[in-house]
C-alpha cells in the first residue's frame, strides 16, 4: 500500500516534469486555431498567395507579353477570360496581379509598422517633453496630403511603380501606427514589470526589447494584418483616379481602371468580375485573421 | 518601567554606523499645473518630510491607509522614483543623488516585491528567465552555475524545480509571489521593500507567504521595509511600525510598544478599528468623522487636526515635529511636546 503510493507519487512527479509550460504566444496560437472564421481566412489568403506566385503553373499566357493578333477578344478557349484592347491575356494578368496588389500591401503595412513602432516606442519610452515634441510632428504628418504626393513624385520621376508606392504610404501612414504604439509604450512603461526590470539594474536597451517589446507583439501583429487588408484596396483605388501603377504593370488595380467605363462594365464582365472577386476575397480573408488574432491575443476582448 | 525594561532587552541595541537605511526629510512633491499656460499652481504632497531608521536585519513596517504616501516612500528608497528633497543613506551612502551605470550596479543590494504578483511579472518569460534575469543582467556566473543557482532559488522559495519552464499564467497568486520573492533574492540583496507583498492574496496563503518572508530574513540576513495597511500583518512580521497620514510620519515606535500604548490619536483610532480576534477583549471604537484631506491642499499645522479628537488650538497652526517620547517611540503630536 505504501509503496504504491510511492510509487504514484513518482510517476506523478515524472508527468509533472513533462510539462512544459505553454507561453502566451503558444496559447494564442491555439485560439487562433479553434477559431473557423481565421483558419478559413488562413487558408483562402493561403491559396491565393500560392496562386500567384506559382502563376505560371496555371497559364501559358505572359501578362507582359500582349497578344496583338487577338485584342479586344470575349472569353474563348485560348483566352479563358478574353484579352483586353492592348492583347493582354486577362486570366494571366488576374493571376500575375496578385504579386503586385499583395506585396504593396504586405510591404507598406511593414514598412509602417517598423517605421511607426521606432518612432512611437522613442516617444512613449523617453516620455516628457520629447514625446510632447514628437507627438505634435505626429499631428502634423496626420494631415499630410498623401494623394498630392503620389502626384507630386509621379511628376518628378514621370513614371510610378509599386515601390514608389509603398515608399510613399510607408512615409505616410506611420503616424497612426506611431501614436498607437506610442500609448502601449506609455501604458507598459509603468507595469510593475517594467518597474521590478529596472530594479534589477536592466540596461534601457534590455528593458525596451525583453520587457516592452514582446509585450507589443500581439497589438503590433493585430495592426499589420488590418493594415494590410487596408492596402490591398489602395492599388485599386489609386489606379482608378489613375495614380497606382502604368497600365503595361499587371494588377488587380490596373485591370479594373482598364473596364471602369460604363460599356465594359455592363458588356465584359467575364473580365472585370474576376479581379474583383480576388480583391474581395483577400480583404475578407484578411479581415478574418486579423479578428482572429486580436480574438486569439485578448480573449476578453471577445463580443 | 518594569514594562519599559523588557522592551529595551528586546529591541535590537542600536550603536552608531549601524543604521542600513537612514530616512531624512524625504519629500515628494508632484507639481500640479493649470490654467491655458499650465503654469506651475501646486503640488501633491505625497511624501511630505519622512524621516525613520532602519537597523540591519531590522522589519520596519509601514502603515497607513490608501494615499497616505506610503507606496511613494518605497518607491523612493528604490530609487525607482525621484525624490523631490531629502536624503536616503543606504549603508552610509546617500543614495538620491547616484545615477547611471553606478545606480545600476547599486541597485542589487536592495530589491523590491511588489504588491500584485499578477502584474509584477513579465508574462512572456518563463519562470526560470525571470529568475535568472537579474543574474544575467548583472553578469553573476556562467550559464550553468546560473541554472544551478536558479534550481537553489526555488528551492529556497518552496517551489518545485521543474517550474522552470513554466510561465506566470501557470500558477496561483502565492507561487507567483513566491516567484518574484526568489527573483528579489536572486542578487543577495541585505534590504527588500515589500510593497502590500501580501494584501493581494488569500488570507491563508499570506500567512504562508509572510512565514516564507521571516525565514528567508534569517536565512539571508536580509532587512524588510513592510509596506501594508493591514495592521494585523505588519504586526506579525515588524520589529518596528511606522504610522503614516497625509504624507506624515505620525508615530513611529517598536511593535510592542505601538501596540500596546499608541500615542498618537490617529494610531489609538487606527488600532481601535482593526477586527480583535477576541470577543471579550472588545474595546471602545473610535469613529473618525470626515475624510482624509487632499494631499494637494493639506490642512494647517498638523495634518490630522481637521479630524482628531483630542484637537487643540495649537495643533491648527503648529505643525507637530517628531519627538522621542522615550527611547523606543517617537510621536509628532503636540499632546506630548
Amino acid at each position: 500500500m505504501a509503496s504504491d503510493v510511492a510509487k504514484m507519487k513518482g510517476e506523478i512527479t515524472k508527468a509533472h516534469k513533462a510539462v512544459r509550460g505553454r507561453s502566451p504566444l503558444q496559447l494564442a496560437m491555439g485560439r487562433f486555431m479553434r477559431n473557423p472564421l481565421a483558419v478559413a481566412g488562413s487558408i483562402i489568403l493561403l491559396i491565393i498567395i500560392f496562386i500567384t506566385v506559382f502563376a505560371p503553373l496555371f497559364t501559358h499566357w505572359s501578362p507582359t507579353n500582349p497578344d496583338i493578333m487577338n485584342t479586344d477578344a470575349g472569353p474563348s478557349a485560348l483566352h479563358w477570360l478574353g484579352t483586353d484592347s492592348n492583347g493582354y491575356d486577362n486570366m494571366a494578368r488576374v493571376l500575375y496581379g496578385g504579386r503586385v496588389d499583395l506585396t504593396i500591401a504586405f510591404a507598406a503595412s511593414i514598412m509602417v509598422m517598423v517605421l511607426g513602432t521606432i518612432y512611437g516606442g522613442i516617444s512613449g519610452f523617453l516620455g516628457g517633453w520629447v514625446d510632447n515634441l514628437l507627438m505634435r510632428f505626429v499631428d502634423i504628418m496626420l494631415n499630410f496630403p498623401f494623394i498630392s504626393l503620389v502626384l507630386v513624385l509621379e511628376a518628378i520621376f514621370n513614371t510610378s511603380n509599386e515601390w514608389m508606392l509603398i515608399l510613399v504610404v510607408g512615409l505616410t501612414a506611420w503616424p497612426g501606427a506611431a501614436r498607437m504604439i506610442r500609448g502601449v509604450f506609455l501604458q507598459l512603461r509603468e507595469q510593475d514589470y517594467v518597474i521590478g526590470a529596472v530594479t534589477i539594474g536592466a540596461s534601457r536597451m534590455r528593458i525596451i526589447f525583453r520587457h516592452i517589446l514582446p509585450n507589443t507583439l500581439s497589438l503590433l501583429t493585430v495592426l499589420v494584418s488590418m493594415s494590410v487588408a487596408g492596402y490591398v484596396g489602395l492599388d485599386a483605388g489609386l489606379s482608378f483616379l489613375g495614380l497606382g501603377v502604368p497600365p503595361s504593370v499587371a494588377s488587380w488595380g490596373a485591370m479594373l481602371n482598364t473596364y471602369s467605363d460604363y460599356i465594359s462594365l455592363s458588356t465584359k464582365p467575364y473580365a472585370w468580375i474576376p479581379p474583383v472577386v480576388m480583391i474581395v476575397l483577400t480583404i475578407l480573408s484578411i479581415n478574418f485573421i486579423g479578428d482572429g488574432l486580436r480574438d486569439a491575443f485578448d480573449p476578453q476582448s471577445r463580443s | 518601567m518594569a514594562e519599559l525594561q523588557m522592551l529595551s532587552q528586546d529591541a535590537p541595541v542600536s550603536l552608531p554606523g549601524e543604521y542600513l537605511l537612514e530616512v531624512k526629510n524625504l519629500k515628494k512633491y508632484f507639481p500640479i499645473h493649470g490654467g491655458v499656460l499650465r503654469r506651475h499652481v501646486g503640488d501633491v504632497k505625497a511624501v511630505d518630510d519622512v524621516s525613520f531608521t532602519l537597523k540591519k536585519g531590522e522589519t520596519l513596517g509601514i502603515v497607513g491607509e490608501s494615499g497616505c504616501g506610503k507606496s511613494t516612500t518605497g518607491r523612493m528608497i528604490m530609487r525607482v522614483l525621484d525624490s523631490t528633497s531629502g536624503s536616503i543613506m543606504f549603508n552610509g551612502k546617500d543614495i538620491t543623488k547616484i545615477r547611471g551605470n553606478h545606480l545600476r550596479t547599486l541597485r542589487q543590494q536592495f530589491q523590491m516585491v511588489f504588491q500584485d504578483p499578477y502584474s509584477s511579472l513579465n508574462p512572456r518569460m518563463n519562470v526560470g528567465t525571470l529568475i535568472a534575469e537579474p543574474l544575467v543582467v548583472n553578469h553573476k556566473g556562467s550559464r550553468a552555475e546560473i541554472r544551478d543557482e536558479v534550481a537553489r532559488l526555488l528551492e529556497v522559495v518552496g517551489l518545485s524545480p521543474d517550474a522552470r519552464l513554466r510561465f506566470p499564467h501557470e500558477f496561483s497568486g502565492g507561487q507567483r509571489q513566491r516567484i518574484a520573492i526568489a527573483r528579489a533574492l536572486a542578487l543577495r540583496p541585505s534590504l527588500i521593500v515589500a510593497d502590500e507583498a501580501v494584501s493581494a492574496l488569500d488570507v491563508s496563503i499570506q500567512a504562508q507567504v509572510l512565514n516564507l518572508l521571516a525565514d528567508l530574513r534569517k536565512e539571508f540576513g536580509l532587512s524588510y521595509v513592510f509596506i501594508s495597511h493591514n495592521l494585523a500583518v505588519v504586526k506579525h512580521i515588524s520589529d518596528r511600525v511606522g504610522v503614516m497620514y497625509l504624507g506624515r510620519m505620525a508615530e513611529i515606535a517598536d511593535k510592542k510598544s505601538l501596540y500596546a500604548n499608541p500615542l498618537h490619536p490617529y494610531t489609538q483610532a487606527l488600532l481601535s478599528a482593526a477586527p480583535e480576534p477576541k470577543r471579550h477583549q472588545s474595546r471602545e471604537r473610535i469613529v473618525l468623522t470626515g475624510d482624509v484631506p487632499s494631499p494637494a491642499k493639506p490642512p494647517s499645522g498638523c495634518a490630522f487636526h481637521t479630524r482628531c479628537p483630542k484637537v487643540m488650538d495649537v495643533c491648527r497652526v503648529e505643525r507637530p515635529e517628531l519627538i522621542a517620547y522615550n527611547d523606543q517611540h517617537q510621536v509628532a503630536c503636540h499632546l506630548y511636546s
